[in-house]
């Protein structure tokens, strides 16, 4: 049996280990392991509520503002501040076209090369590429000079010896099996995706200044003045035309590149749609409405359960019933018990007892990560672009079940593919498209709001903390890129009492709980296959199939250890 | 491993980029550096010529948003950067390579092109319980900026954790959090601050590295006066309403809606120094005070205890609000930064307390920065 160690995980966001055990070719065993820590939660205790986004955002820079979003809601919800719809519309863009640039850079810029061997692209013929690329594709940039260009760029810097990002891949490994024109077309996208992404989003520049960390969130609204008249206001009929422009050229790139490249990618790899499965179980909380926060109704993303794979059967979401394990994490609980605790009586006092550095083995016996393990009703959940497909196909919501099943129709497969590798990707596609298609419905309505002179877009009945009371506490729910999001947050004389984020990538990639059962990441990888266990790329597929992000799931809790009431939900 | 006859130049010629093309990109790197024309020829002459430098870019305590801000570069293009202009070996967010095969990188950079390479910091790094709060590949944060700034030719600090311990470093840095520095004393650092680095100015960095083969003139905090070296506030365009007395006084009022000044909401530009306005964000679109929020003064030392609460009105200031007393603080500023003299007891003056006031940050071992002897 050989233990085998990926540490850095790369091509993710922050800090992961993967140990696992190789027996007869298949993994039978894995543990995940986040190896950084920086304690956001314990700074954020005693500052103003109201600047809590500022910081609370910092906790991600990749899925930027999905952590300021949900800290004002926290907030909002807390002190029972009810925004207006332009401010909703505003939020509501902002995070779509995170989710459609974050999704599009995942699968090409972070995932692609678990699949694609850029330098089998320099053996591809231009002209069957160009073949290819036309019958897949509307795309313009499809002709045999244009691949002819990429594979001389791809080529020079493979000539030169200085391969530059992809200095250290896996290339040559058995398990990259596309033909070389295949390759050659995604390595095109890549770059194209690249140049792309940057421009689409600069919507968030129009509405937060920049990007990453978007500045324009109040407790309360939105700091984007609107006025018809005023070319110094911040969303104007100029710059919705703008704004019209990238989420049309969003629609376009997923339509034109990711949809047929996955499309085409998919089926060269069908061994993946039964690898990678995991536990089986999805929780989503829901999101994208212009309604009530906490009517799940209106979402386009519906709240929701499914357990073992049964999507007959859709559960409500009960959050009194989340709660977080520590018995495998670098933490304790000053009663000395590893259980479970709601994160409202959540606390955590790091401590560190893994080995010394430079190490070769974690414990996995014991304590071996700083992410702790989020249980919902006892048990280790799913969550991200996969949960929400398959909450909302359960759910019987019609966007989502056409999208899925014209996908599964096109490759001729059953609905229990999604529990797998390939249906994570394909998920995240998925639900670009729907994203990618909502956004100019969200400029529209702003454009007709901003023309019929309705431009309320803060509620200053709250912002003079004078008019709060003594002691509040309100939660902030998301649905982030990589899945469900809950902020918590206990407000006390003006001031952070207590603060509380459970994070996508805690569900996902969290450890062992005192039980012992795996955590998501740790239950996908059984059974994978891997050929050479000094280059576990097999590993590297499922993982990111998740789209990691481990700064934002590991974080702390500090409270002081007692009850109070927990907030509301729907 | 590399052919001695491989420059940027031959690269750049092999890819289809013209003469042309390259001049106009080294005159805008020019621009955003305010140096004369007269270097063009030489700035030229130095990226055709250059075998692609090694470029590693290390990520500790970090959120990667300096990492996505990079790829947001879009003068240079952020695939010419990574490509063509460098040689990007190392960069857990975006290369191929994974595990071993990654450490084996960082290795081979550190012994083979020693003395020769650059290294971009993302994050702070950490010192209590002996540095187990960030550990990659089995090795703690420190060791490895240890190995990799000391065997580099120069180091660039990019974004406020990786300057000065950013928000990581926080009251009550829970993780003894340190920019770098301070965590690996005696290194060439220059320090690219800002929440997150402004990549039109770490590019411009890295080109003139490429040129002259030296950094540009920085400020007490190594800190390029091209980009540091002036306040906010007197470069913004809504500054005309703050000398009128037109500020925004509620989010939303009609002062909101026409762009007026807002001081009042706790805009942070009057103290703070960032090119931010000039060269904004997001190929120029747009920058914090454009979409209706104050300047949280990101790229300010220690800004996250010292700078909050973001919606405080700065403290009363002799003069503020009147023309003249706020243009000869402008004034003065960018005279002194411009004579490479420190402004501390200037700006001391209008920010004397820090956030908590009574829960400094713990200083660190060495001289760290604590508050009123900075900024």
């Amino acid at each position: 049996m050989a233990r085998i160690v990926v540490d850095p995980v790369s091509r993710i966001e922050g800090h992961l280990r993967i140990e696992a055990n190789l027996e007869g070719g298949k993994l039978n065993d894995a543990w995940s392991s986040g190896t950084m820590f920086r304690g956001i939660e314990m700074i954020l205790k005693g500052r103003d509520p109201r600047e809590a986004w500022i910081w609370a955002q910092r906790i991600c820079g990749v899925c930027t503002m999905v952590h300021a979003i949900a800290s004002v809601r926290a907030v909002e919800d807390a002190l029972k501040i009810d925004v207006p719809e332009n401010a909703k519309l505003v939020r509501n863009l902002i995070a779509g076209a995170q989710m459609v640039q974050d999704h599009v850079v995942h699968f090409y810029h972070l995932h692609a090369l678990d699949w694609v061997d850029v330098a089998a692209a320099l053996k591809a013929d231009p002209a069957k590429t160009s073949s290819l690329a036309q019958s897949i594709s509307n795309c313009e940039k499809s002709s045999t000079t244009y691949f002819k260009g990429v594979q001389a760029r791809v080529k020079a810097v493979v000539d030169s010896g200085q391969l530059s990002l992809f200095a250290s891949g896996y290339w040559g490994h058995p398990a990259y099996t596309l033909p070389p024109e295949v390759n050659l077309m995604a390595v095109a996208h890549y770059l194209e995706a690249l140049a792309w992404q940057k421009d689409f989003i600069r919507i968030h520049a129009v509405l937060g200044g920049k990007n990453p960390h978007p500045q324009s969130f109040l407790v309360g609204g939105m700091s984007t003045a609107m006025d018809p008249d005023e070319p110094a206001a911040v969303i104007t009929p100029e710059r919705i035309i703008f704004m019209r422009d990238l989420v049309r050229g969003a629609l376009k790139f997923v339509n034109d590149y990711y949809i047929p490249d996955v499309l085409a990618i998919a089926p060269l790899y069908k061994d993946w749609f039964t690898r990678g499965e995991g536990l089986g179980n999805f929780l989503a909380y829901g999101d994208y409405s212009l309604g009530d926060q906490s009517d799940p109704k209106t979402f386009l993303f519906p709240r929701g359960i499914v357990m073992g794979r049964d999507i007959s059967q859709v559960f409500p979401v009960d959050p009194h019933k989340i709660t977080e394990s520590v018995a495998h994490s670098w933490y304790e609980y000053s009663d000395g018990s590893a259980e479970g605790r709601h994160p409202a009586i959540g606390e955590t006092i790091p401590k560190y007892s893994g080995p010394k550095a430079p190490f070769d083995h974690l414990d996995v016996d014991a304590k071996y990560s700083w992410l702790k393990a989020p249980r919902y009703d006892g048990k280790p959940m799913e969550v991200g672009p996969l949960a929400r497909m398959v909450v909302g196909y359960a759910s019987g919501k019609k966007e989502i079940k056409d999208s899925i099943d014209g996908v599964l129709k096109a490759l001729n497969a059953p609905p229990t593919v999604l529990f797998s590798t390939l249906g994570r990707i394909a998920a995240r596609a998925l639900e670009s498209q729907l994203m990618a298609k909502q956004l100019e419905g969200w400029v529209n309505q702003l454009d007709d709001n901003l023309s019929h002179g309705k431009t309320a877009i803060f509620n200053p009945v709250r912002w003079d903390p004078s008019s709060w009371p003594n002691s509040a506490a309100g939660v902030g729910w998301h649905e982030a890129p990589r899945g469900a999001l809950g902020h918590w947050v206990e407000i006390e004389g003006k001031t952070i009492k207590n603060y509380q984020a459970v994070v996508p990538t805690t569900w996902n990639a969290g450890p062992r709980d005192s039980k012992g059962q795996r955590g998501a990441y740790e239950a996908a990888l059984l059974g994978t296959p891997v050929a050479d266990p000094n280059r576990p790329l097999e590993i590297l597929r499922t993982i990111h199939s998740f789209d990691p992000c481990i700064a934002c799931a590991v974080h702390v809790i500090d409270a002081q250890g007692r009850e109070y009431t927990i907030p509301r939900i729907s | 491993m590399l052919a001695p006859d491989t420059t940027l130049g031959t690269a750049l010629t092999k890819r289809g980029v013209t003469r042309r093309q390259l001049v106009k990109f080294c005159s805008a790197m020019l621009g955003t550096l305010a140096m004369p024309d007269r270097y063009l020829a030489q700035t030229v002459a130095a990226i055709t010529k250059a075998r692609k430098p090694v470029l590693v870019w290390l990520q500790f305590q970090d959120c990667t948003g300096c990492s996505e801000s990079m790829l947001r570069s879009s003068h240079p293009d952020v695939a010419d950067v990574v490509l063509d202009l460098l040689s990007w070996e190392y960069h857990e967010v975006v290369m191929a390579g994974a595990g071993d095969a990654a450490n084996k990188v960082l290795d081979r950079v550190a012994k083979e092109e020693k003395g020769k390479y650059i290294v971009v910091v993302e994050g702070a790094i950490p010192t209590a319980e002996n540095g187990m709060y960030c550990t990659i590949g089995g090795r703690t944060a420190l060791d490895i900026a240890t190995q990799m700034c000391t065997n580099a030719a120069a180091t660039v600090a990019v974004g406020a954790c990786a300057f000065d311990g950013g928000l990581v470093r926080a009251n009550p840095n829970p993780t003894g959090a340190l920019g770098v520095h301070e965590a690996v004393p005696g290194i060439k650092v220059i320090n690219m601050s800002g929440c997150p680095h402004n990549p039109v100015n770490t590019a411009a960095v890295l080109v003139h590295y490429l040129t002259f083969h030296d950094l540009p003139d920085l400020d007490q905090y190594n800190r390029p006066l091209f980009a540091y070296g002036r306040i906010i506030h007197d470069q913004c365009e809504r500054r005309a309403h703050f000398d009128a007395g037109r500020f925004v006084t509620e989010w939303g009022d009609d002062g909101h809606k026409k762009g007026w000044c807002l001081y009042k909401m706790g805009c942070k530009g009057p103290q703070a120094s960032f090119n931010c306005p000039i060269v904004q964000w997001n190929d120029h679109t747009s920058w914090p005070i454009r979409a209706g929020h104050g300047c949280i003064a990101c790229a300010s030392p220690r800004f996250w205890d010292h700078m909050s609460p973001f919606y405080d009105r700065l403290p009363s200031v002799p003069g503020f609000g009147v023309e003249t007393s706020a243009g000869q603080i402008g004034v003065g500023l960018v005279g002194a930064a411009v004579a490479g003299v420190t402004v501390h007891g200037l700006v001391r003056t209008i920010w004397p307390v820090p956030y908590p006031a009574n829960a400094i940050t713990p200083a660190a071992p060495d001289a760290a920065p604590t508050a009123g002897k900075e900024n």
